[in-house]
């Protein structure tokens, strides 16, 4: 029965679509009436999941630009940073030589703000933001979200909480500088540090609005996911894609509020004068009337989210991952229910392995074996998926574009972070290891480095979908080969320095003896660091000028996708699809069945036809 | 073929309108902080250092309140059913001054705590029940401001529609959540 259909998508749609009536009710377009409600105050997802990218996009190059300027430090002390001058102001200091030194409290608070704008501003909203609200309706077959309007806000309290942040990089005093985790009694106590007054409060203010744009999207796409699915579209019919942000947005609702909580606490801590988590306390010249709190009690609740957090990031990456490589290497997933379970395994034991981030802080050794143990099952559920792709990857029809190349970087960066999560999910290692850049090199590549690839994956892949053109191939190309030799070189002899116990986070090694010879290493870590950034820079500007001048994209499906994203207009009006929705009849992953290319997921099946997708 | 007709296809539309559940992932989350805040409570007295004292009974008193508040608002919804216009109005209104009055009760409440010598500011013992019942104040008022908007319907013209009985159902749902969440509140306060 070889090439016996035809998939004009059109005639797939009008024949078998589900008619719900959408032209009856002429309020379809009712948000694209002016420029200010199309692209700015828009409820349509399409629009919303751009501006999560590009405000994503900002961001990043925020945030790494602020590891380029410590990292010059950390590599590079005796060298002047005068030149610099221009950008930071007075946190540069200028002796009579001209030597320009970076103010160490201002290298904190570009720690901390590298931390805390990379993991929720860019891995969180930027990643999950973007694809969830541009894959969602498109991948289940809904109009839009279960709430345009909610999904509006959700974006423009993420802005909110951006701009706020964004100021507080302007204070006199500075921005917050005590760690992304915000430990008390740093974040606490206005007079522990300069960042800890002014900053601290808008970074928390911040954080506020951030949680409350996470909830109010999570909410929608899992409302969406589970209420808004086209006929015949069900759970075992759904891309992996939509399965990871199904995932992520549960994780999300569930440990977002902990956060809150724990933030909320803070704030008394903070304004009215409670003690949840600073006990008796002598700062300043003056002994505080604070009495019993427990700064441990604050990392309890931090972690509930944090750990979590990192899953939140990852998964997004995953399921994009499993979606580019399934299309580019035309082949089903291999294992896709095993891929949906090893998801679910991890998004539970995401909840009771918080602690593997306190095994220093005093925790009880006995508590620890407790989370030792979950921490390392978690090594299963991911081995399954690690498996999968390369299984899927496996004499298949691989077509090496800058998508799927980024996708097949994922894997590689996974299988090595993630390998080193097993030496540090061990609570006797960590004595060695906790707090040095072993740990730094572990978490970037894991969860920066690998998730920025998914990312990456996904942007390249659906930026026809988003702009209906494409991206340059060959500088995309340039970007992942640089950036994949790059990110190793960074993260790779960070393990080295972690392993010697240098410490993460110091503003200088000069009076450590020991660490000396680590200087040539650093320098190089810095060049391969400034490398990496400007080939981000590259991939940004590619991105911009792909918008108004890429190749222009001609065909609705044009890497020959079977999921419903590419049957819908290119440029898809508000509604997404103009007359019927389209019905599904398979599962997402049939190419290369029966001799076929791919069948898309409205094809019928042919008599006898049995589908994967129950 | 076979295979695939074996299982009905889903309907577009899922049993549940998405408003409600997404309202359903909303009390979820909200569970979830309260329990971090209660897990915080219980983490917090096993290290020691805690003021032990007796709670004011007003607490205790004041959840017959919002217990009454719930049935009232249940009924108000049975009244809209069975197009009881004046019924409806008069539980409606109840509704909302119970829930007024439960507000300012806890204020009353928190000032007999204060006057027994356990102020916000002292032993975390006594900051934790001004901080989770203050939490859980704000989303009463949270719901009281939803009633408030179910008040203004109710006294304008009646009108018999899904869309209403949408709405009524929403706001209901919630405000038995707020209830279930205090007399959990209640309990564990007076348990631990």
């Amino acid at each position: 029965m070889a090439n016996t259909r035809t998939y004009d998508e059109d005639v797939l749609t009008e024949e078998h679509g589900f008619e719900d009536h959408f032209h009856d009710h002429h309020h379809g377009d009712k948000y694209q009436t002016s420029f200010l409600t199309h692209y700015i105050f828009s409820q349509d997802h399409k629009i919303i999941a751009r501006q999560f990218l590009i405000t994503g996009m900002f961001w990043g190059l925020v945030g790494a630009l602020m590891s380029v300027i410590f990292r010059l430090q950390v590599g590079f002390p005796e060298e002047s940073l005068s030149w610099i001058k221009p950008l930071l102001g007075k946190w540069i200091t200028v002796n009579e030589e001209g030597f320009g030194t970076l103010a160490p409290e201002f290298y904190y608070a570009l720690v901390t703000m590298h931390g805390t704008i990379l993991v929720f501003f860019v891995l969180t909203a930027g990643l999950s933001g973007t694809f969830s609200n541009l894959l969602i309706p498109f991948q289940v077959g809904a109009r839009d979200m279960a709430s345009p309007l909610l999904n509006m806000f959700s974006y423009w309290f993420f802005f909110l909480a951006g701009v706020i942040m964004f100021y507080s990089l302007f204070l006199s005093t500075g921005p917050f500088a005590g760690g992304w985790t915000a430990y008390p009694p740093l974040s606490i106590l206005p007079q522990a540090s300069s960042g800890s007054g002014a900053g601290m409060t808008l970074w928390t203010l911040s954080l506020v609005l951030f949680v409350v744009s996470v909830l109010l999207g999570g909410i929608n796409y899992v409302t969406t996911i589970l209420n808004m699915r086209t006929k015949g579209m069900n759970m075992w019919r759904m891309p992996l894609t939509i399965w990871a942000f199904f995932i992520t947005a549960i994780l999300g609702i569930l440990s977002f509020p902990v956060l809150a909580a724990g933030f909320f606490l803070l704030m008394c801590d903070r304004t009215l004068g409670t003690s949840f988590y600073i006990s008796e306390i002598f700062v300043g010249g003056q002994a505080l009337e604070n009495v019993g709190g427990s700064p441990i009690l604050y990392q309890h609740l931090f972690w509930f989210l944090g750990h979590p957090e990192v899953y939140i990031i990852i998964l997004p990456a995953m399921g994009l991952v499993s979606e580019v490589l399934a299309v580019h290497s035309r082949k089903p997933i291999f294992g896709y229910k095993a891929m949906v379970f090893s998801m679910l395994a991890i998004g539970f034991l995401s909840f009771i392995v918080w602690a593997h981030h306190m095994f220093m802080s005093g925790v009880n050794p006995f508590l620890s074996n407790f989370f030792v143990v979950f921490t390392l099952i978690i090594a299963v559920p991911s081995a399954v998926k690690v498996f999968n792709w390369i299984t899927t990857l496996y004499k298949g029809n691989i077509r090496y574009t800058a998508a799927s190349l980024f996708a097949i970087g994922f894997v590689s960066m996974f299988i090595s972070g993630g390998l080193t999560g097993i030496f540090l999910g061990n609570s006797t290692l960590d004595i060695q290891l906790h707090d040095t850049y072993f740990v730094v090199a572990h978490f970037h590549i894991v969860m920066g480095v690998a998730a920025f690839f998914g990312m990456f994956a996904g942007v390249y892949h659906w930026f026809p979908r988003m702009f209906g053109r494409f991206m340059n191939e060959t500088l995309g190309k340039v970007h992942f080969w640089g950036t994949l030799v790059g990110a190793y070189a960074v993260f790779w002899p960070m393990h080295y320095l972690g392993m010697a116990g240098v410490p993460r986070r110091y503003y200088s090694f000069d009076n450590f003896d020991t660490f000396a010879h680590f200087d040539n290493m650093n320098k190089f870590i810095t060049i391969a660091a400034m490398v990496v950034f400007a080939l981000q820079v590259l991939f940004v500007i590619n991105f911009f000028y792909s918008i108004f001048k890429g190749k222009v994209q001609k065909t609705k499906n044009p890497w020959g996708a079977t999921t419903l994203e590419w049957t819908a207009p290119i440029d898809a009006p508000h509604g997404n699809w103009p007359g019927k929705i389209p019905a599904v009849h398979r599962w997402p992953y049939d190419y290369g069945k029966d001799g076929e290319d791919f069948i898309p997921q409205i094809a019928p099946l042919a008599e006898g036809e049995k589908d994967h997708g129950h | 073929m076979e295979a695939t007709i074996k299982r009905a296809p889903v309907q577009y539309t899922g049993k549940w309108h998405p408003k409600k559940f997404a309202l359903v992932l909303a009390m979820a989350g909200i569970i979830m902080m309260f329990s971090a805040l209660t897990s915080a409570y219980i983490v917090r007295k096993a290290a020691g250092n805690w003021l032990e004292f007796k709670l004011p009974a007003l607490f205790l008193y004041n959840t017959l309140v919002l217990i009454a508040s719930s049935v009232t608002a249940h009924f108000a919804y049975r009244a809209y059913n069975r197009e009881e216009v004046s019924t409806y109005r008069m539980l409606t209104a109840v509704t909302f001054g119970l829930g007024v009055l439960f507000l300012v009760l806890q204020v009353v409440a928190w000032n007999q705590l204060k006057a027994i010598g356990v102020p916000l500011d002292g032993n975390p013992s006594g900051s934790f029940i001004y901080v989770i019942s203050g939490t859980h104040a704000a989303h009463v008022l949270g719901g009281v401001g939803a009633l408030f908007l179910g008040l203004k319907t109710a006294f304008g013209p009646y009108k018999h529609s899904s869309g209403r009985k949408l709405s009524i159902q929403l706001v209901n749902t919630y405000w038995h959540f707020v209830d279930v969440l205090w007399i959990y509140l209640i309990i564990f306060f007076i348990l631990q």
